[in-house]
């Protein structure tokens, strides 16, 4: 486990202004992203999606069909890519890796008590360990929000350590569920916490709460990640989640990341965007890039 | 069978070229003097051209306006002011400037265009800055026209009569709807000098205010040179001299009308200190910089060209500035994705370069971002310097190009020493979390504006206008029509 965080000597000088993020904030969507960096933009899109169904009325069958569209988001339209990974709760990673069996489609669960993280560590790390042992790739644990609001943070920060411990080999995203967090402040205070922890990747929301993955917060975030990588050398991924459901915002958060982080962070690997409805969307817009038409919902399927 | 997960899908993404469409523009082959609601000949018989900066290729001819041609227009201002437009009320007034106001609105996009090939900058400023800023000038000084007994504590307040107005080439049309709107809703008729380098939507402005219908006379625009300036400035029936400039002219213009009854507003130079505290958001500091110094290619009389940079934070301000500098896009003004244009004119480019040779002949150390600049028109490397003391002389004096100069200080007391300590008092911005402070600070820095945890923002309603050598009179708000009555 890493060295308990004592957030008063790490990181007593970082605050953020509100007012200023929003307006770096919408410098990104004045970009324009036209032609084949568009194309390009939304394929890369496609490639960094977590598919993902978290719902109590999930059953085997909806996640079954969600692992195929996964593999095929649109097979009629030859030479796009696959999603980066589906997300499920722990219950049907066992049904996912079976339908992803002969797949490169990662396998993300959440963990610790999602989405309200209110559990004892105990059952926090069994929750994990039962998803890893499954076999899931990756581990998207939330945060104890009402421990990090209480100024608690050693408590956070080593929750998030020993989490980190029960993953295993799965990759860990650590959700801040920024919603909740009320300030940008705290954001970034909670990034930090999560990255000195040994987060992989860290990640907006659970989408559960409103507002979920703003540009604001998204930005906050990446900033975090990349005074990490400045100090450290260590690369640090993120996701956004919840919220982005349109190609245009999708292609803003990928201008963001360029303009951030560089070009090395726009992979899978280090960039993810958890969502649901984005997939067709993008898919539609990349129909109409290429064909200059826009074809009904009804020409895309909806697993 | 299934798609494949590549997770190197893309190694580079890069923008495609974005180009703003220009068919929609009209322009003239050649452009003649706007005198009493008409298109008239120099009679200098006299032509220049002007230049898109960014190509070096001409865009038009533009006459060029003698003593002859500048009596012409002042004798067509005195009339309409004599006859019709001091006899009409606020109201009617205040109905053509709200005119003009839409008008422009509409035309918004050309106006834009227009601006960034005769200017070379961003389409991005242009059309999200300058236009809109313009368009609000007009908005809101048309309001003031029937309110103008509430505007002064003299409570009758009077036009001065045929205001001769020079303005520069950084804000070609937002500069002439600053000038423009407070003289026209005070009650005055104008002169308008445009700047030689960018006469193109002052001319546009022209257009639209003889669709607007505006009595004959009531606003002249004359093109040309200084000479041309130099003729508004000497024409004994001008009334009141509004200059927007160097401040080498400003003298110049400020000798030539000692002893006259001619009243006079002058914004000129300066060299802003920009204050960064070791607890401001440094982040939003850093985009707080870029927009104070590089806005514009640095061609920002109010530019927070002067860096000062609390001790323990420098270090790490200047790497994320540095690294915040390589993502800026330098290139094409029409490309919606370029943050920096093209350099206004040759003789400017040549000037910046002079200034940064002077830099690192007094020992400055130079950085500059690596972008890869078009081969032809007039660009520069956004620029800063470290290791620059007070005495260098890129510190004193304004290069009004995206060149800045980076010091560093410990306390207070000294930062507000150091930041004070210029011929200057134009601007300054200061970023940190501690409100006390910056209302400390507003008291103590000799400026016309201090901007807190933010740089470089203009509104019509807020006064704009310097201290010392920044020259003397406010522009926008209630204090900008103050300049215009007695």
């Amino acid at each position: 486990m890493r060295k308990s965080f004592d957030p008063t000597t790490m990181l007593s000088h970082i605050t953020v202004d509100k007012v200023g993020v929003e307006e770096r904030v919408a410098r990104f969507q004045t970009r324009s992203i036209k032609s084949e960096s568009k194309l390009q933009g939304l394929k890369m899109v496609l490639n960094m999606i977590d598919l993902t169904t978290l719902e109590g009325k999930d059953t085997p069958g909806k996640v079954q069909q969600m692992c195929y569209k996964a593999q095929h988001l649109h097979d009629v339209h030859p030479g796009l890519p696959c999603v980066a990974a589906v997300c499920v709760y722990p219950s049907m990673v066992g049904t996912a890796k079976k339908a992803l069996s002969n797949s490169s489609v990662k396998i993300a669960s959440v963990s610790t008590a999602f989405p309200s993280g209110q559990s004892t560590r105990e059952i926090k790390i069994s929750d994990t360990k039962f998803a890893a042992d499954e076999g899931a790739d990756e581990i998207d644990m939330v945060i104890s929000r009402g421990k990090f609001l209480a100024g608690e943070h050693s408590f956070v920060f080593d929750e998030i350590a020993a989490i980190k411990e029960a993953c295993g080999k799965a990759r860990l995203k650590v959700i801040l569920e920024t919603g909740e967090l009320s300030t940008l402040d705290n954001v970034r205070l909670a990034s930090d916490i999560a990255i000195h922890a040994g987060a992989d990747f860290i990640k907006t929301s659970t989408g559960k709460i409103q507002p979920a993955a703003t540009m604001q917060v998204t930005y906050t975030m990446l900033m975090a990640i990349k005074d990490y990588f400045d100090k450290t050398g260590i690369m640090v991924g993120m996701k956004p989640a919840g919220g982005i459901s349109t190609s245009k915002l999708a292609l803003h958060n990928l201008v963001m990341v360029k303009e951030v982080l560089g070009n090395a962070w726009l992979s899978n690997d280090w960039f993810r965007f958890g969502a649901s409805s984005l997939a067709n969307d993008v898919l539609m817009q990349i129909i109409k890039t290429e064909t200059g038409l826009y074809q009904s919902t009804d020409y895309f399927s909806i697993d | 069978m299934a798609n494949t997960n590549s997770s190197k899908i893309a190694p580079e993404w890069n923008y495609s070229p974005a180009p703003e469409n220009t068919h929609h523009i009209r322009l003239e082959k050649k452009y003649q003097l706007f005198i009493n609601n008409e298109w008239v000949a120099p009679s200098s018989k006299k032509y220049f051209p002007t230049t898109n900066p960014a190509t070096e290729e001409v865009l038009a001819e533009i006459a060029w306006a003698n003593d002859a041609d500048v009596d012409k227009a002042v004798k067509a201002a005195r009339k309409a002011y004599r006859e019709v437009w001091s006899k009409l009320s606020g109201a009617e007034k205040g109905r053509y400037i709200y005119r003009i106001a839409r008008m422009m609105q509409e035309r918004a996009r050309e106006f834009a265009v227009i601006e960034s090939l005769d200017s070379g900058k961003p389409i991005r400023e242009s059309r999200d800055v300058d236009i809109p800023l313009a368009c609000n000038h007009f908005f809101y000084y048309a309001g003031w026209a029937d309110k103008l007994e509430y505007a002064s504590p003299a409570k009758n307040p009077e036009s001065l009569g045929v205001a001769g107005q020079i303005i520069p080439w950084n804000f070609p049309l937002l500069m002439a709807a600053w000038k423009i709107a407070p003289a026209l809703a005070a009650g005055n008729t104008v002169v308008l000098k445009p700047a030689e380098t960018t006469s193109l939507t002052a001319l546009k402005l022209a257009e639209i205010i003889q669709d607007a219908g505006l009595p004959a006379g009531v606003v002249n625009i004359v093109t040309g040179h200084g000479d041309t300036g130099a003729a508004i400035v000497n024409h004994p029936d001008v009334d009141k001299i509004a200059f927007t400039g160097s401040t080498n002219v400003g003298k110049i213009i400020q000798r030539a009308i000692i002893g006259t009854r001619k009243k006079s507003t002058l914004e000129l130079g300066g060299k802003s200190a920009n204050i960064i505290f070791d607890d401001a958001p440094i982040d939003q500091a850093v985009e707080g910089i870029v927009n104070g110094i590089f806005f514009n290619q640095g061609h920002v009389c109010c530019a927070g060209s002067r860096l000062f940079v609390q001790e323990n934070v420098a270090e790490r301000v200047i790497q994320k500035l540095k690294s915040r500098m390589e993502s800026l896009y330098v290139g094409d003004p029409l490309d919606k994705n370029t943050d920096i244009g093209a350099i206004n004119s040759k003789e400017q480019l040549q000037t910046i370069q002079k200034y940064i040779r002077i830099g690192k002949e007094e020992g400055a150390e130079i950085y500059q971002s690596g972008c890869t600049l078009p081969s032809k028109g007039y660009f520069c490397r956004p620029t800063l310097f470290t290791g620059v003391s007070q005495s260098h002389v890129i510190a004193q004096e304004e290069i009004f190009g995206p060149v800045l100069t980076i010091q560093t200080f410990r306390t207070l007391d000294e930062v507000i020493q150091k930041a004070n300590n210029s011929p200057y008092g134009l601007a300054a911005g200061v970023w940190t979390d501690k409100g006390s402070r910056i209302f400390n600070l507003t008291t103590k820095l000799r400026a016309g504006v201090v901007w807190a945890n933010t740089y470089n923002k203009f509104d019509p309603v807020s006064p704009f206008g310097g201290y010392k050598e920044s020259g003397f009179g406010r522009e926008g708000g209630i204090h900008g029509l103050s300049a215009y009555l007695k």
